[in-house]
């Protein structure tokens, strides 16, 4: 789950951790009140979505008045933001972070991740920040120091100051930065991150390290013991199918083509979405509708995959595993019949009783396209789609 | 021979007596499985489909000496009952549960290493030797004694490639799915050395997905380590960037754990890429017979 810079700001204050003085507004009735709780003659005013380069979209400004901040709440408060992260139609801003203006002598990256490959917390420091990290790590690696943190992190003094010396920091700021480390790893631990990202850290005009922006994903799997985080939850930012189907325990992602998949599993699901590909088709999403595949979590899953205006043709793809082949047949005919499918459906039913399955679906008095074998299904879908 | 579990294998369930323990025992035991016993706290003493219930792991140690365990708790007790049961002195372990937090994984996994107990998942299927005996939820009816090593991240997809190689008369010895969690239990890695070392093996087949860097990991190891030869099949090459994949760990971040990136790797190393799921057991097929 992704947070808003404003909600990572938080949260970084709460570790005590360098951030601007700042107020998140809703409304562009509250621009102005905000910019005076805040003081000063300058604001930086930030559109709130989960993406990034939302500065080359514009929905960054440096302002110089609080009428300025009203005039940028209402120009982007209800609309969408457009990045390059984003898709097509961009991503809704419905806050606004307004913050002091930070007076910049140097931008240098920080992040942690949980990597996979050496299975601990890995900080990632560059002395050139403010740009993305994927291209200072293609075109200068040495800019670029990874720091792998021991679980009981009896280290991390020394693994800060080792970052502190590829970020070019002096002996200050090298003070400032080892408490930084810790209180990060401490926040990354405490409330279940999956990846923090600060781009830029900056040290200021004064000559302090700062934290201008404040990227942070959380571990759905942890979200049981993480209230406070799940209440900062915006389902706004998200696909509003995928928020559907998540809401039905379904796994869900949506995609460009027009064939929907409703698959058991989430590697055949991924595995059939690139079975339609090998045969010239284009899948409409992922579906993992899980493991049990019932009646009510087909029906589920027709539903969300029938939003999309897009879809032409169905492929159900079933390995029927535990649960009976025939059982899963009766449920899938009942959902077709509760849900009004009215575009064809293909059905591969394959596993324990996959021939009694079969026989149930072409028996029905609905049209069901029933095909044992994944290839000639798959074949199949793609031609009705065409 | 076989990997990991035979027919004297000696399970212990933990989370025996809710849905899905019960559930699964029972296949199991149809499977013919020697299930021991089982362990839900507050119900020591009790007997479930006719075994002995426990209220700790230590307890059942002591009384029918279980050699492995299989894990159905929900994923907020794993990081515990995976504990307790290798603090216990189980040495093999395989959670079937999904969702467990990865901060728990990154703490467990260093406690198994240290203590030197084999973890299988979680978020997986579990451990199959067709014919002697099932630790896992996989259906046995699809399974034949065989020749073939299957290696997995995904369940479903596992079945894909045990329905295939047994439909072509091949069978398998062990079938592993390692589960497709960011941080598992064991690597493709520890699971290839296995079956390198497994005499019944003659060919293994490992299952990929998009996410991470452990197909990669695997090729390097299979070119310098692997004398069987080995097919593979990597899912998720029509995943978007940034989208997880129903699985925690299926998720291409930064540009990095591509299906083409995967299939290039392997490809280099002198694995066979099976480019379809549907063809995984010919590939099997061609290489074993060419």
């Amino acid at each position: 789950m992704n947070l808003h810079e404003y909600q990572g700001k938080l949260l970084f204050a709460q570790y005590n951790l360098p951030v601007s003085k700042g107020e998140v507004i809703f409304s562009a009735n509250d621009a102005i009140e905000a910019c005076n709780k805040i003081g000063g003659s300058k604001w930086v005013v930030k559109a709130q979505v989960h993406a990034g380069g939302r500065g080359k979209a514009g929905g960054v400004e440096l302002i110089e008045s609080p009428d300025q901040a009203v005039e940028f709440s209402k120009k982007w408060l209800g609309k969408r933001l457009i990045t390059y992260q984003t898709d097509k139609e961009g991503q809704l801003v419905n806050s606004i972070l307004i913050e002091e203006c930070t007076e910049i002598a140097k931008e240098l990256y920080l992040s942690a991740v949980i990597d996979r490959d050496s299975q601990q917390i890995v900080f990632i420091g560059s002395s050139e920040g403010g740009v993305n990290i994927e291209d200072v790590a293609k075109n200068s690696p040495e800019k670029i120091i990874y720091k792998g943190i021991d679980s009981n992190n009896s280290n991390i003094e020394d693994d800060a100051i080792s970052i502190a010396k590829v970020l070019k920091l002096n002996d200050d700021q090298t003070k400032q930065f080892i408490p930084m480390i810790q209180n990060l790893f401490q926040l990354f631990i405490e409330k279940d991150l999956s990846l923090l990202e600060i781009n830029p850290l900056v040290i200021t005009e004064q000559g302090n390290l700062h934290c201008l922006d404040a990227k942070i994903n959380i571990d759905a799997n942890a979200l049981y013991r993480q209230p406070d985080i799940l209440e900062m939850h915006d389902e706004t930012q998200e696909d509003p199918q995928e928020v559907e189907a998540a809401k039905s325990d379904l796994s869900y992602v949506s995609l460009d083509g027009n064939i929907g998949c409703m698959v058991n599993g989430a590697g055949l699901a991924m595995g059939t979405m690139d079975t339609i590909k090998f045969f010239g088709g284009n899948p409409a999403n992922f579906l993992d509708v899980g493991g049990t595949a019932t009646q009510e979590r087909v029906t589920k899953a027709f539903k969300i995959i029938l939003k999309d205006p897009e879809v032409k043709v169905v492929l159900v793809n079933i390995f029927g595993g535990i649960v009976r082949c025939d059982l899963i047949a009766e449920g899938v005919v009942a959902a077709i019949k509760e849900v009004n499918v009215d575009i064809p459906v293909v059905v591969r039913l394959e596993g324990n009783n996959a021939v009694l399955g079969a026989k149930i679906l072409s028996e029905a008095d609905i049209e069901i396209q029933s095909i044992n074998n994944l290839t000639d299904a798959a074949k199949k879908a793609v031609e009705l789609a065409e | 021979m076989s990997i990991l579990v035979n027919k004297d294998t000696r399970l212990l369930v933990q989370g025996f007596t809710g849905s899905q323990g019960t559930l699964h025992s029972e296949q199991a035991i149809e499977y013919g499985t020697n299930i021991v016993g089982g362990v839900t706290p507050g119900k020591g003493g009790q007997k479930h489909l006719n075994k002995p219930v426990f209220n700790t792991v230590e307890e059942a140690m002591k009384e029918v000496k279980p050699n492995a365990s299989i894990i159905f708790v929900p994923a907020k007790f794993c990081k515990d009952s995976i504990l307790e049961a290798a603090e216990s002195g189980i040495k093999l372990i395989i959670c079937i549960t999904e969702g467990v937090p990865t901060l728990d994984m990154l703490e467990v996994k260093k406690r198994v290493d240290n203590l030197g107990v084999r973890l299988i998942g979680p978020n997986c299927p579990g451990v199959i030797t067709p014919g002697e005996t099932k630790l896992g939820i996989m259906p046995g009816s699809i399974h034949k004694p065989g020749s073939i090593g299957i290696i997995s991240r995904s369940g479903t997809l596992t079945y894909e490639a045990v329905k295939q190689t047994t439909d072509l008369g091949f069978g398998q010895s062990s079938c592993v799915g390692i589960g497709g969690d960011p941080i598992p239990g064991s690597s493709f890695i520890d699971i290839l050395k296995l079956f390198e070392n497994d005499a019944q093996t003659k060919a293994i087949v490992m299952v990929g997905e998009i996410g991470g860097n452990a197909e990669e990991a695997a090729a390097e190891y299979i070119l310098n380590n692997v004398s069987k030869p080995v097919i593979s099949y990597i899912a998720g090459q029509t995943a978007p960037a940034g989208k997880r994949m129903g699985h925690a760990g299926a998720i291409i971040a930064g540009g990095k754990g591509t299906a083409k990136d995967k299939i290039k790797k392997l490809k280099e190393c002198g694995v066979h890429v099976a480019d379809n799921l549907v063809s995984i057991g010919a590939k099997v097929d061609e290489v074993l017979n060419s």
